[in-house]
């Protein structure tokens, strides 16, 4: 093993971090509302040196078949190049695609959207609500700073007035109809313990990471684990409990 | 006389925002705005350049990529390369190329990406902006520093930095980068049916406006570097 | 006697005339282009003599022979190992490069240095973008245990001081063992691991700060002994 690698490990099994955080604690979070004027929503996160945008932009379309009268999100995520040596230009690759649909289902299956608000003509029009997550800087954790940056996206998003044929973007009617906050916490096991909000350096050496979405009624919306380490009961127990925590912290910073 | 957004002069640029430094993991970054176009430039290198056979042996090869987000502009843009963006990040590499040094690194890659986060016109010339600073804050030998705004007529008035709806309503759009010291152009294109004469004191108008440009990119570089 | 456009200590910039004339020759990172000497990058102007140079701050690693710098094996080929020097293009170790006697019919040469082994080691010679590494140095090693730190190569000038006088402050008061890589990497071990990085970083930000070595020791010496209390009460 890189030697590195070693004292990373060594280090977190005494329950210390490079940083000197505790082992459960988040790097400094900072939330900017309304960042980008075009888009009819946007948000910044910085989780550490992690920066990631998020914005949406409403349009006009035909719902899916099997629910006509409900509006359609559609999550995207980009790593852009601009943000890590390791990503490339080119279409997403498995990692970014596994983020956007990560944050999507935390999205949808907390009920968040009160889709059927969004229904302009039963079987036929309805609002899509593009969702688009853009990585500004990888300093790692990027699902959480994802996630947090999409909610807060959707929350600040005015949808814009719409006669039947064109979409006038300059005036926004009202608030996207936002019932919930679901937020995600990743969970990593390194060395065997359960650390949240890894560094770059933190992400090449944990074995597994177990990314949880939580609700604000305290249910949990959305689970996905990462990577090959297998995990028993007890450390997803305890992982469960760390993302109900965290999980508030977070959505309180939410506005 | 012309009716501009904020009462502006017609050679009055739009408010200039510049910060060094803004992506951390880049070897170099900076972020431009003018007024409400945002371009975010990121520099990665000089590193090897693969594949071997695309080398050139005496050389960097500079590579840069224009690229917009999906929310930056009214409609929504798809993700991914349009021949616009494609021939943007064309122009806009050899606009930086003459102010490189590039024979001091054979063999190798140097690659600046730009993001557009917002575009309210000026994005191309914004991302120039954004990519010299960020040349400059990764170490990067340069002759000069190389600024970028465009000019156009409105009403008979010749104006500098157009913005949004003016686009719409300009006789031509003619984009310039220019390298101050070296009193050199390193772009320059033009939209619009003008005579030579207009083009010229189009230039020249652009050419005032990238010095003010200029001098804001030196006080950002030096800024990041002020001992507080 | 020509006067300093800019005067030393002062940040100069890419395109920018640090001085007008012929009684001056253009060192590392300047130009001349007529009777003036421009400098290439964002630095601060260094005078010797009748050179001026620019030390600058940030830029990729450029290899010079001579020079100690810390690498990490990324490929084992049939006569040696590549390593990444955190520098434009990897480097080679040959296998005449190293101290041991091989028999290469007999041995796989993963087990001398095998891909993730750090190498404290020398730049040889340079042919164009080729460079070769060598291990005989008394002060070449592979690492065995310890952590590695990451900071600008332009910089490490400054982590050592002139003569040493920065680095052995940071070691004798850190009481760790360090060794610096000209390529901008460190290997560092001890107990105070962290404290030596949070050194690191404020070198980064104000590498040409005045009386940095002193502010360097003061902020140590606290440290310090904000530990020992801490330790005192249990921790």
């Amino acid at each position: 093993m890189r030697i590195k690698d070693e004292y990373m490990i060594n280090l977190i099994a005494k329950g210390e971090r490079m940083d000197d955080r505790k082992l459960d604690e988040y790097r400094k979070i900072i939330i900017e509302k309304d960042v980008v004027y075009k888009a009819d929503g946007s948000a910044k996160v910085c989780i550490g040196d992690t920066q990631v945008l998020a914005g949406v932009k409403m349009s006009v379309g035909a719902p899916f078949p099997d629910k006509p009268n409900e509006g359609v999100l559609i999550v995207n995520a980009e790593f852009s190049p601009l943000a890590s040596p390791e990503f490339e230009t080119g279409p997403p690759k498995e990692d970014a695609i596994e983020l956007a649909r990560v944050v999507d289902r935390g999205i949808r299956e907390s009920g968040a959207i009160d889709t059927e608000k969004l229904c302009i003509t039963e079987g036929e029009k309805v609002w899509i609500i593009n969702l688009d997550i853009h990585t500004l800087n990888h300093s790692g954790n990027l699902i959480d700073a994802s996630a947090l940056a999409a909610i807060q996206a959707l929350l600040c998003t005015k949808i814009p007035e719409y006669d039947g044929e064109k979409i006038n973007y300059e005036k926004k009617i009202k608030s996207l109809p936002v019932r919930f906050k679901p937020v995600v916490v990743s969970v990593a096991k390194i060395a065997d313990k359960l650390v949240v909000d890894p560094t770059l350096e933190e992400e090449r050496v944990m074995g597994t990471k177990l990314i949880i979405a939580t609700k604000d009624n305290g249910n949990i919306c959305a689970l996905q684990k990462m990577g090959s380490e297998p995990l028993d009961m007890n450390e997803i127990e305890t992982a469960f409990k760390i993302a109900l925590e965290k999980g508030k912290i977070l959505r309180k910073l939410l506005s | 006389m012309v009716d501009r957004k904020n009462n502006r002069k017609p050679d009055e640029l739009r408010p200039l925002v510049i910060k060094v430094g803004v992506i951390k993991e880049a070897d170099g970054s900076a972020l431009v705005s003018l007024g409400k176009t945002t371009a975010i430039a990121a520099v990665y290198g000089p590193r090897t350049m693969f594949p071997r056979h695309m080398q050139i042996s005496d050389r960097a090869v500079l590579k840069t990529y224009y690229n917009m987000i999906p929310f930056s502009t009214e409609e929504r843009v798809k993700p991914g390369p349009s021949r616009r963006s494609q021939e943007i990040s064309k122009v806009t590499r050899h606009a930086l190329e003459p102010a490189i040094f590039l024979e001091e690194f054979p063999k190798s890659i140097i690659e600046v990406f730009i993001d557009i986060i917002e575009a309210d016109a000026g994005t191309r010339t914004a991302g120039i902006n954004a990519a010299s600073v960020a040349l400059a804050d990764a170490g990067i030998p340069m002759r000069d520093l190389v600024a970028a705004v465009a000019g156009g007529k409105i009403e008979n008035q010749y104006v500098l930095d157009l913005e949004g709806k003016e686009e719409d309503i300009t006789q031509c759009d003619l984009p310039v980068a220019y390298m101050p010291r070296l009193d050199k152009i390193t772009l320059l294109q033009m939209d619009g049916d003008m005579s030579p004469e207009d083009i010229k004191n189009i230039i020249n108008l652009a050419i005032k406006g990238c010095k003010i440009i200029y001098e804001k990119q030196k006080e950002a570089l030096r800024e990041k570097w002020r001992i507080k | 006697m020509a006067k300093l456009l800019r005067r030393e200590r002062e940040v100069v910039l890419p395109g920018e005339k640090i001085i007008e004339s012929m009684d001056y020759i253009p060192g590392k990172n300047c130009f001349r282009e007529d009777k003036a000497i421009i400098s290439k990058k964002v630095g601060i102007v260094s005078v010797q003599g009748r050179v001026i140079s620019v030390i600058p701050l940030s830029g990729v690693y450029v290899p010079r022979v001579g020079d100690m710098v810390i690498g990490e094996v990324i490929d084992i080929q049939t006569n040696g190992w590549v390593l990444d020097i955190n520098s434009v293009h990897e480097a080679y170790l040959p296998l005449f490069g190293i101290t041991r006697f091989i028999d290469i019919t007999k041995t796989d040469l993963s087990s001398v240095y095998g891909i993730g082994d750090t190498l404290y080691t020398k730049i040889s010679h340079i042919s164009g973008s080729s460079i070769y590494l060598t291990m005989h140095d008394p002060r070449a090693k592979k690492f065995r245990r310890g952590m590695i730190l990451k900071m600008s190569s332009a910089k490490v000038p400054r982590l050592i001081g002139r003569g040493g006088s920065m680095i052995n402050i940071i070691k004798e008061k850190t009481g760790c063992k360090i060794s610096v890589g000209q390529n901008g990497i460190l290997w560092v071990d001890g107990e105070n691991v962290k404290l030596v990085k949070r050194v690191i970083d404020t070198i980064e930000k104000e590498p040409h700060a005045e009386g940095l070595t002193e502010k360097i020791s003061k902020m140590l010496d606290e440290e310090i002994k904000k530990k020992s209390e801490s330790d005192k009460d249990g921790g």
